[in-house]
Order: structure tokens, then sequence, then C-alpha cells
């Protein structure tokens, strides 16, 4: 409970849970959806969510929303969105969709798998 | 004393039942109970399948609902696939009896950065557990995961983590895994999930093939080790464990006719026993299936009822050939009474060919069954197998008290009672036809080879087929040795002419006897005669001597008197004593 705290509190001042109704206000054609699945207040779920803010901060820098969704919480998500793994990052915008599983602590390859650098040579 | 102590120790493994046909005698009354199992084989082999009919069963027959977790194919997939076996999955999942939910994992689709766990399957078995209150779990397929995700260190200590978990849950697991080159599983599964393994083959075998189920490791508990041939068909799964039977069934000692009077005779009088197995082997054309047409017509004729496998000819065929021995089986068949079966065993294999036997025995629930013949599923090397399966199908028969009729195709040029060994341990009662070839024509022979539990002849009966039926003859068996047809018919008429004239000589012998004794008894006649002759000659003279003595002497009294002397005459007779005085 106390870990779950820090997220929201480390979240909320910027982008985090922008409200289901607004977001199709607000979001952009230029946005950057991505929703993180977690299970409960895990280590690696901090890690990935503080991972996954600071490479929004450096390279989408106001133009990203993140949704962390607890699977605890509301399991049937899981099946509905096909989640195996946690911590999975889903990038639902821009299309298409890309998963990236693990605690996104490997910084190349989540660029790489958001399609935010090209491949390395 | 000490079945009596070691009574109360034995502790037994609470089992959870699988109502596969079968698969509950071998392990002894199911999987184990809150532990996971894993089942294992190549592609195609029915893994699926089993952990279905696994859950269905136990959500329909046990009330324990169950959880289909499924890496390979869609909720719709798997309940179209297990719909052609007769499994409602809709139904159940409605009932909220079955919980089937697809995980779909492509590679391509993922990228890892960092470390990650498995918590979101984690989340979704227990989801689906607590939904529905499931008592049994199934993954199917636990190598998708490995070839979905990166990282396999990872999805190992994951995947123990979730068995273990699965164990405290208490709920009772399938796994199912991909057999592996040299080991029994293609990741090593086996080493984590070590309560209970099965391994499920599928092989060809001379174009025909074969399921087995064989219990790797069943820790905790007996369970049998064989090899069981399995099958899938319209109902599910069934494991043939007939093999367990054992010998301890009944045995009766009812007798039933062979329809052959002679043949009756022949095993001490009263024919086959009940639920006995009858082996009749011979060449071809020696008239094997005419034997068990007879026996067909006497059982039809008792109201008991016949299924008739035939490999080799069509009912119609059959009974077309029968009418031309004086059997007509088709008012039997009408009746209701008799059934034929007609395969080719090519058809499929030995597994099946058993299995359907099985259930059609189940559903007609016949007094007699015959297999004609049983060596068309030879073919090339696999005569064990054969012997395997008729052993199942006798054992299965003798349960059932059902009198078993085999034929048996034997080639000519090789020793028949050799040929047929392989079955031979499990014949009761075996008969041999053979041909007789004499004098330019072939006859057909028939004995006893044996028969278990009777006194039987040891006699060789020609073997005939008329238009009223088979009969038995008497062989002719002399100095020549055996002799049949013609040859018996010439050389009982040349037996016949000998003895006529044996016959005369001793009537003229007879004869010649009496004449000598008429002969005899004139000469004793002549003689008496002779002799009477003579007697009665001597006693005339006899009589004269005495005569004229007795005259002499009354003359001399006379005299005397006349000659007044008192000399006193003496008569004759008594000169003696008056000279003692």
């Amino acid at each position: 409970m106390k870990i779950k705290h820090e997220i929201l509190k480390t979240s909320r001042p910027k982008t985090r849970l922008v409200e289901r109704k607004k977001r199709p206000a607000k979001a952009r054609s230029d946005t950057w959806i991505f929703r993180l699945y977690v299970a409960g207040q895990t280590p690696k779920g901090v890690t990935a969510f503080n991972n996954l803010k600071e490479i929004c901060e450096e390279q989408l820098k106001g133009k990203y929303q993140i949704h962390v969704i607890d699977l605890l919480k509301k399991p049937q998500i899981a099946r509905d969105n096909q989640i195996l793994a946690v911590p999975t990052l889903v990038r639902h915008s821009p299309l298409p969709v890309r998963k990236i599983i693990g605690d996104l602590s490997n910084r190349e390859r989540v660029l790489v798998g958001l399609r935010l650098i090209e491949h390395s040579a | 004393m000490k079945k009596k102590e070691a009574q109360p120790r034995r502790h037994i493994l609470p089992k959870s039942p699988t109502s596969i046909h079968g698969l509950d005698e071998i392990t002894g009354g199911g999987l184990p109970k809150g532990r996971p199992t894993l089942v294992c084989g190549g592609a195609g082999c029915g893994k699926t399948l089993f952990a279905m009919e696994f859950l269905v069963r136990g959500a329909t027959l046990y009330n324990e609902p169950g959880v289909f977790i499924s890496f390979e194919e869609t909720e719709k997939e798997l309940t179209a696939n297990v719909a052609s076996l007769g499994f409602d999955l809709d139904a159940l999942v409605e009932r909220k009896k079955i919980w089937v939910e697809h995980i779909h994992v492509v590679r391509s689709e993922i990228e890892q950065s960092g470390e990650y766990d498995l918590e979101g399957l984690f989340i979704r078995i227990h989801h689906a557990v607590e939904s529905i209150g499931a008592k049994r779990v199934v993954l199917d397929t636990i190598e998708t995961l490995f070839s979905g995700l990166p990282n396999p260190q990872i999805l190992r200590a994951e995947l123990q983590r979730l068995l273990r978990w699965l164990k405290t849950k208490g709920v009772t697991t399938i796994i199912t895994a991909e057999r592996g080159e040299g080991s029994l599983t293609r990741q090593g599964m086996e080493e984590y999930v070590s309560d209970c393994v099965i391994l499920l083959d599928h092989r060809v075998n001379e174009q025909s093939s074969i399921r087995r189920l064989r219990i790797v490791k069943y820790r905790g508990s007996t369970h049998g080790t064989n090899e069981y041939p399995f099958l899938i068909d319209e109902d599910g799964f069934s494991v043939l464990p007939v093999t367990s039977l054992g010998l301890n069934y009944f045995s009766s000692h009812e007798r039933i006719s062979t329809g052959i009077p002679r043949l009756d005779t022949m095993l001490s009088g009263k024919g086959y026993f009940r639920g006995s197995t009858v082996l009749v082997s011979g060449t071809a054309g020696t008239g094997k299936t005419s034997i068990a047409a007879q026996f067909v017509e006497a059982a039809c004729k008792r109201e008991e009822r016949v299924l008739y496998f035939t490999f080799e000819e069509s009912p119609s065929q059959l009974i077309r050939n029968m009418r031309s021995i004086g059997i007509d089986l088709e008012p039997w068949v009408k009746k209701g009474l008799l059934q034929f079966h007609a395969t080719r065993p090519t058809l499929y294999g030995l597994e099946t060919h058993l299995t359907t036997s099985i259930k059609l025995i189940n559903k007609f629930a016949p007094n007699v069954v015959i297999l004609d013949p049983i060596n068309a599923f030879v073919m090339g090397e696999n005569q064990t197998e054969v012997k395997t399966m008729l052993l199942r199908l006798v054992d299965f028969l003798k349960m059932k008290r059902v009198t078993a009729f085999f034929t048996s195709l034997s080639s000519a040029d090789e020793n028949m009672e050799i040929t047929d060994v392989y079955i031979s341990s499990l014949i009761d009662t075996w008969l041999l036809l053979r041909d007789i070839e004499i004098g330019g024509e072939r006859n057909r022979g028939l004995y006893v080879l044996k028969s278990r539990g009777m006194a039987h002849s040891n006699q060789i009966r020609e073997f005939r087929l008329t238009d009223h039926g088979i009969e038995l003859l008497d062989v002719y068996v002399g100095a020549d040795g055996v002799l049949t047809g013609s040859a018996r018919l010439s050389q009982e008429t040349k037996d016949e002419a000998e003895q006529l004239l044996r016959q005369q000589e001793i009537l003229s012998k007879q004869f010649g006897l009496e004449r000598k004794r008429e002969a005899m008894e004139a000469q004793i006649v002549v003689l008496r005669s002779e002799f009477e002759a003579e007697e009665s000659d001597a006693l005339k003279v006899i009589g004269i001597e005495k005569a004229r003595n007795e005259r002499f002497t009354q003359d001399k009294v006379k005299m005397g008197k006349s000659r007044r002397g008192d000399v006193y005459i003496k008569p004759i007779g008594t000169k003696k004593k008056t000279i003692n005085m």
C-alpha cells in the first residue's frame, strides 16, 4: 500500500490518471498513450513506471499519457488485453500497438521497442 | 497378522477421478488430487483432448468445475474441436462449470526490457479459479510460453512458482507439454512436475497408427506400468487396460452344442464350454467358416445372440455360401439374433479394431462372438501385437462369459500346430482341419488338438460338407494308414469282399465238421445195434441153459421119488453148502 502511494504521488502532478471520459477530447493525434499493467505495487512495477516516465519526459514531453492499471484490482482486464507478464507496457497510440515486458531498465531496448530510435546497427 | 498391522498404516493418496475409460483403473482411481500432473507427447497425440476430457468429466460427473488455460487454441477453436466428441463446452461455460481462457503469446509482438514475472498469468488463473470455484486446472501447452516469451530462465523460475502456487491452492492440475528429443518434454518440464507424469504416444506401424499411453511416474501410488493402447473416438478418450483384468474370471460348467452332433461326441459328448475360446485352424478351403456357421446356427436355435465379425467376406456373400451347405443364416439376422460386422482388417489399427469390437460387444450383448479369421490382422511382424490384442479381447469376452469362436488360416507349407502357436495359450478348444491328400484327391480331416477341461476324442474324423450341413465320418484306419474319400470307400469294399470270402470259408469248415459228426454218430448206431444183437443172442443161450438146468434137477427129484429112495438130492446150486455141513 505504501508503494502504491508513491506511484500515485510521483505520477499525479504531471500527466497521470487522466480521466477516461476526458481523454478523447484531450488526446491529440500526436499524443502517445501508454498503459502500464502492474500487479500491485511491486518493486518491479515501481521501477518500470519510473523508467517509463523518465523516458517520456525526455523524449515526448507534453505529448504523452500514462495509465497505470493494477491487475489485482481488475483481473478481467488481464484477460481482455492478453496480459501475461508483469509489468507490461502497451503503447496504444500511435498505432501499431506495441508491447514491452519487464521493468524497462534496459533503456535502449525500450527506445527501440517504442520506435523512438531506430535499431542500432 | 502382518496384514492387520499393515492395513492402518497404508495411506491412500487422494485421487481425482478422470472418468476416462480405463485410466482410473490403471492409476488406481485417477490423478493425484490437488497436485499437478504432466501429460506429455508429440503433436497430435491427444494431449489437449485428454486434458479437456478430464475437465469436462470433472465438471459434469463430480461437480468439480475446471479452468482451461489454452496457450494455443482460442476459446472458439477449442469449443469447436471438442464438440465433435460430444462435449458442449459453451453450455458448460455458461453454467460456470468450465472456464476457458485463451492466452495469446506471440514472440514478435513482445519486446523485453529488464526483468519481468508472470504475475499477470497468476492473476488470470487466480481470477478464473475464483470465478467458478474451480477444482481442476489445465495448462495447455506450456511450451508455447517458452517460444512466446523471452528469457527462459525467468520462465522456468516462474513456472516453478506457478506450480507451487497451484499446489497450495489445492487444485488438481494438468500441464501438457510437447515431447522432446531424448527427454520427456522439450523444456524439461518433468523436472518440475514430479507427482505424476503420463506419456502419450502416437506411432505408425505397418501403415496403421497406434496410440499408446504410459504412466511414467506416479509418486505415492501404485499404477499400471505397461503401455496401454488408447483410442479417441466420438465418445472421447478411452484407454484399454483390459490386460489388467487378470485371470480371475468365472468359468462356466455349462456346455453348448457345436451344431455338429459328432463333433459334440468328440468333445466328450456335450460340445464347447460356455465362455470358452474356440479356435478352428486349417489351410485354405478346409471349412473353417462352415464350422463357424454351424455353430452360429446352433446358437441361434437356442435363442442366443451371435455377433459375427467377418474380415474377409461380406455378410451377404457369407450367407449365400453357407446356404449351399444347407445352413440358412438369414432368418436369424432378420430375427435380430445374429449380427454381422464386416470390416477389412486394414481399415484401421489393431487397437481401433479392438475397441470397436469391445464397443459393439457391449452394445449387442452377444452370447457368442465369431472372429473370422483372426490372422487377417497379422501383417508383417506384428504377431505379438495381434496376440496382445486377442489376449485382451479374450479376457474381455471371458469376463462377459461370451463364447469366442476364432478361425485361423494356416499356410499349407508350415506345420499347422506351430503356425498358430502365438495364440495357442489363449485357446481352450482347438480344432484342427487339415487336408488329407491320397489317391489324387483332397479330403478334409478334423481332429481336436486340445480341449481344456474335457476328455476329448483323439480320433481323426473325415469332415464332409454336404448340402445338409457338416458331417463327420470315421476315417479308414488300417494297415495302409489313414484313408479318406474314395480311397476309404474302395478300401472298404475291398475289405467287405475279403470278409465275405472268410465267412464262406468258415461256413464250409463248419459244414465239414457237421458231416464228420454225422458219420461218427451213424457208426455209433451200427455198433450199438450189433452189440444189441449179440447181447440178445447171449441172453437167449443163457435162458435156455437155465431152463435145461432146472429141468435136470426136477427130473432127478422125480426119479428119486419114483425109486422111493431116501437119498436127499441136493439141488445143483447148493452143492457146496451141503459138503460143508
